[in-house]
């Protein structure tokens, strides 16, 4: 039950990735990286409001282990939720626009930047309370096993849920019905202002985590969007349609839950407002020589996938695709007052009415 | 002819009935697989449905309440058991967070079509951690739907109601009801003759009470007493007492506090200009305050009295039987507090 994978002892998953995946992986991570450059930008000109999470430095870890799964496969995650949602699928245009608070936004200007839902890639939300999201996976694995559908449920938690009651009921009842899961720790070391050692019984050694429910352990470096990939494609495929005895079927099939622990480092604040006191400047430049767009890019180049210019090329559409998107955001009107009535009820009553799906889903249904 | 069904009956009979109509829908909480249920209600469900339809949990609210809104979200239909709504306050994140608000948060994309369902209120000396009312607290988040019945009958229209509505919906119960009906209602309140048991599934198969429909329990003409759940028995209790000294009142049960159905009251208000409203929670910021505001702000006009409230006292519930008796809205207080509405000395 509880073997350790690295994914470097193994035959490489992505050894089996063709030039053309390894360019969209890249793609995405710059696609991403320029978003959030353009998403801090939009934050310090007051387009952006409430509370803002950039995803810079932690790419490879939405992009390798999404890249992992099957497109219907759900997925759910916490407030730093921009990587998720771009990687998932979901347009530039309307992940920007619902941080602008705008009628386009994929929740209609009514979620914001902690809240990227999108039905039609399966992205089942940002989650704003720690360590909230991880009963709600739970629930998104066990439709799956109830309904017989072969999927597995990837449930995103900063290393700062990890304290969460939420976070350890919701373990246990993935472990005991032997749930198609994959809790997976984006470890970037700080619960906002708190180092993992400050706050985390044995920090040091997360396994342990996994291991007292019984559970599929394994640890990747987050910060080299290959070797997440090579952890996470074996598994996922491990746990994918996991059954259990306890809910009556004869055969059990599949590994049950896993827990991964990806090591990775913000680049940026816990939020816009921070002023990052509780780390050094030196600390943050030596992650910043592991960027993981760098390091990918280094490896297309070296066994010439791509030139120096090809690079340049997508970063350059990157950046278009992500001004595109605050263009967008800005032309896009905000909803109407009446809006605030809608969607409050599925069977309205009273002042409430029902509301038109965002138009992202209209779009693409 | 009457049915003789008790209340924790006509809960069951609603559930399995949907449970059989409707795949997605499942049972899932403490003890309500293999004990057969703490309080019985779930009794047999089990052998009928198997465990993957019928699933005990580890004493895990948070776990277990969060799992049925992500299992609703992805299609299913959740009936989620509190064994009792004190312990629903460990899961309130859950609850009050991720149920009521995820369709709005995800503008529309996402509904929550749940149950949650449970003992709610003091009453067999359990202290005051157990003793909770619940539905202050919960009927002012929009999002939810409260419903609070008070007879099988409504009982089991309005969890039926419930498993088919697409939002989430707290159904509070009451253990001090659980056993009524236990021979028939020809015992318990001729008010209530031939309102007692539901249709059976042969004979309505569809029985569903509407959510936002007030029942007029006992019509009268002289004073509205507003209640809903456990109380709508303190008030028809009261009722009898006042019938020996020639008060006649009318007795409304809410049914659903959320939404509430504030036209029925108002039109009673109008007839026997004075009002009376129990509620078994806490007086500051109640239930029976927000119907007594709402009261004024329709029909203050009509009005001879001011509308008085008759609360659960505003301590927290003692465990000595006598003190716990006490604190409840019970029917003396009632008779009281219609006198007093009446200017009777």
């Amino acid at each position: 039950m509880t073997t350790v994978t690295s994914g470097k002892s193994m035959t490489r998953a992505s050894d089996s990735l063709d030039a053309a995946k390894l360019l969209d992986m890249l793609r995405m991570m710059m696609l991403i990286r320029r978003f959030e450059e353009r998403t801090a930008q939009s934050f310090m000109q007051k387009q952006i409001g409430g509370f803002c999470h950039i995803y810079i430095g932690q790419e490879a870890t939405a992009v390798g282990s999404i890249f992992a799964l099957n497109p219907g496969d759900p997925v759910i995650t916490a407030y730093r939720d921009h990587g998720h949602a771009l990687a998932r699928g979901m347009h530039p245009n309307h992940c920007m626009a619902e941080m602008f608070g705008k009628i386009t936004g994929c929740a209609k200007g009514k979620g914001g930047s902690m809240h990227m839902f999108d039905r039609a890639h399966h992205m089942y939300g940002g989650h704003a309370i720690v360590g909230g999201q991880c009963p709600l996976g739970v629930g998104l694995a066990f439709a799956t096993m109830y309904l017989g559908e072969e999927k597995v449920t990837v449930c995103y938690l900063g290393d700062g849920a990890l304290n969460q009651g939420a976070f350890h009921e919701a373990m246990n009842l993935a472990a005991i019905w032997r749930l198609p899961i994959i809790f997976v720790v984006e470890n970037n070391s700080y619960s906002m202002g708190t180092h993992i050692a400050r706050g985390t019984s044995m920090a040091n050694d997360l396994a342990t985590k996994a291991h007292s429910y019984g559970m599929h352990y394994a640890e990747c470096d987050g910060m080299d969007v290959l070797n997440t990939y090579d952890v996470f494609k074996p598994l996922a495929d491990s746990v994918r349609g996991s059954t259990s005895k306890a809910m009556g079927v004869k055969e059990e099939k599949g590994i049950g839950p896993a827990f991964v622990n990806c090591k990775t480092y913000r680049f940026k604040g816990h939020s816009m407002s921070d002023p990052q006191k509780y780390r050094s400047k030196d600390e943050v430049a030596q992650f910043e020589q592991k960027d993981p767009i760098n390091s990918l890019v280094n490896h297309l180049i070296e066994r010439n996938h791509a030139t120096q210019e090809q690079i340049e090329a997508m970063d350059e559409r990157a950046k278009q695709i992500a001004l595109d998107a605050v263009k967008f955001a800005n032309e896009s009107p905000f909803p109407g007052v009446e809006e605030l009535y809608t969607d409050v009820y599925s069977q309205p009553f009273g002042p409430y009415k029902v509301g038109e799906l965002p138009i992202m889903l209209r779009e693409n249904p | 002819m009457t049915r003789e069904l008790q209340f924790r009956d006509a809960l069951r009979e609603a559930m399995i009935e949907e449970m059989v109509r409707d795949e997605r829908v499942f049972l899932m909480g403490e003890e309500v697989a293999e004990y057969n249920g703490a309080y019985k209600v779930s009794q047999g469900m089990l052998e009928q449905f198997g465990p993957r339809r019928i699933v005990d949990t580890p004493i895990s609210e948070t776990g277990f309440a969060g799992l049925g809104v992500g299992a609703a979200m992805y299609g299913l239909r959740p009936i989620i058991e509190f064994m009792s709504w004190s312990f629903c306050l460990v899961a309130a994140d859950q609850i009050i967070n991720n149920a009521p608000k995820m369709l709005y948060m995800s503008g529309g994309q996402f509904g929550c079509p749940i149950v949650f369902r449970g003992n709610n209120g003091a009453g067999g000396q359990l202290g005051s951690t157990h003793s909770w009312c619940v539905e202050s607290m919960f009927a002012t988040v929009p999002g939810l739907k409260v419903a609070i019945p008070s007879t099988p009958r409504d009982a089991k229209g309005l969890l039926k109601a419930a498993i088919r509505d697409n939002d989430p919906v707290f159904n509070l119960e009451s253990e001090r009801m659980l056993g009524l009906g236990a021979r028939g209602d020809r015992d318990f309140s001729r008010y209530l003759h031939g309102k007692w048991a539901p249709p059976s599934v042969e004979e309505d198969s569809d029985f569903l009470i509407p959510f936002g429909v007030a029942d007029v329990k006992k019509e009268g003409t002289d004073c509205t007493i507003v209640t809903a759940g456990r109380p709508v028995h303190f008030a028809l209790e009261a009722a009898e007492h006042l019938e020996k000294e020639g008060i006649n009142v009318e007795v409304i049960d809410c049914r659903t506090y959320r939404p509430l159905d504030i036209e029925t009251i108002v039109r009673s208000v109008k007839k026997t200009n004075y009002c009376v409203v129990v509620d078994q929670c806490w007086p500051f910021a109640s239930i029976a305050s927000e119907i007594a505001m709402q009261i004024y702000e329709r029909a203050m006009d009509d009005l001879d009295n001011k509308v008085i409230r008759v609360n659960n006292d505003d301590v927290p519930a003692a465990y000595s039987f006598p003190l716990e008796q006490e604190m409840l809205p019970h029917a003396r207080k009632i008779c009281e507090a219609v006198r007093s509405a009446m200017y009777v000395a």
